[in-house]
């Protein structure tokens, strides 16, 4: 076993160890700190699967972005020294019923197609695809996916990109509206 | 990075959504359902850069679609919090066994 598998390994466990506390942490505030770490680590994952420009798109948007506001709305919603209620122990019984029973019909279904055997390792197949035609590997620099991501030829992204704006626009003034304070004599 | 097989990748992505589904089913309190929420949409873009990486090395579709996941989580938690802000106003509350005026 390499050391980039162990890396793996111990980052895929941090994921999952800081998931599930952050979904079962009985106080609101640890729960966001939990979500936090668990975000760091998909972070590292795409680290270590060598995609930078994304893994710096998970730190600043949802370590930097998301995290923050919903911590910002538990301090207005909440008083976070308070315990959550408990769960209903028949809904917690079935949802954990339910979840297993998800998990292991999906993991037999990915063991069907067995990705592990056919799928070749990015070194061999950086070999076959040596001709010059299908570039060595992932080229995810930021320079290239910015130049495919506003290029209007047949592999460019330029409308989703401006329908994204669009959306962006469309939430940020749906947010502004939903959020305001009306107005004591307007009422 | 060639030593750890697609599958290993897709087995932790699966647990995460799984991890996520449960939080959905046992909260009932509207923040912890969104931090769920956002741990869906987290393994959904693991599989995407996964697939990319491993199946299509010489395109980008898995990246360009994680980062339009991102752009789009990033506007529904917004919303979500705004909502959820204004429910506090008038409810006192964001459980949601307590918001049930609109239930039919």
């Amino acid at each position: 076993m390499s050391v980039s598998a162990v890396i793996f390994y111990i980052v895929s466990f941090f994921i999952l160890a800081t998931g599930l506390l952050a979904v079962t942490s009985r106080k609101i505030f640890r729960s966001a700190i939990w979500l936090l770490f668990s975000l760091t680590g998909v972070a590292g994952l795409y680290f270590w699967l060598q995609m930078e420009f994304i893994a710096a798109v998970q730190i600043v948007v949802y370590v930097g972005g998301i995290v923050v506001l919903i911590i910002f709305s538990i301090f207005l919603t909440q008083q976070s020294g308070k315990d959550l209620p408990a769960p209903v122990r028949s809904r917690t019984v079935f949802s954990v019923l339910s979840v297993c029973a998800g998990f292991i019909l999906t993991c037999l279904i990915l063991r069907q197609f067995a990705f592990g055997r056919s799928v070749l390792p990015i070194e061999q197949r950086r070999l076959m695809t040596d001709d010059g035609v299908a570039g060595p590997g992932v080229d995810a620099s930021v320079g290239n996916i910015g130049s495919q991501l506003l290029s209007t030829s047949e592999h460019g992204y330029v409308l989703p990109f401006e329908v994204i704006s669009i959306l962006l626009l469309a939430a940020m003034v749906g947010c502004i509206v939903i959020a305001i304070k009306t107005k004591p004599e307007e009422k | 990075m060639s030593q750890v097989p697609l599958s290993h990748i897709l087995f932790v992505s699966t647990a995460l959504f799984f991890i996520g589904m449960y939080g959905l089913f046992t909260r009932r309190n509207l923040i912890t359902m969104l931090m769920s929420v956002e741990l869906i949409l987290n393994s959904v873009n693991i599989n995407f850069v996964a697939f990319n990486k491993y199946l299509y090395p010489d395109k980008l579709e898995g990246v360009f679609f994680s980062l339009f996941i991102v752009a789009i989580a990033a506007a529904e938690a917004a919303v979500a919090i705004a909502i959820i802000i204004n429910l506090y106003r008038n409810f006192h509350s964001i459980d949601v066994e307590d918001a049930e005026d609109m239930k039919f």
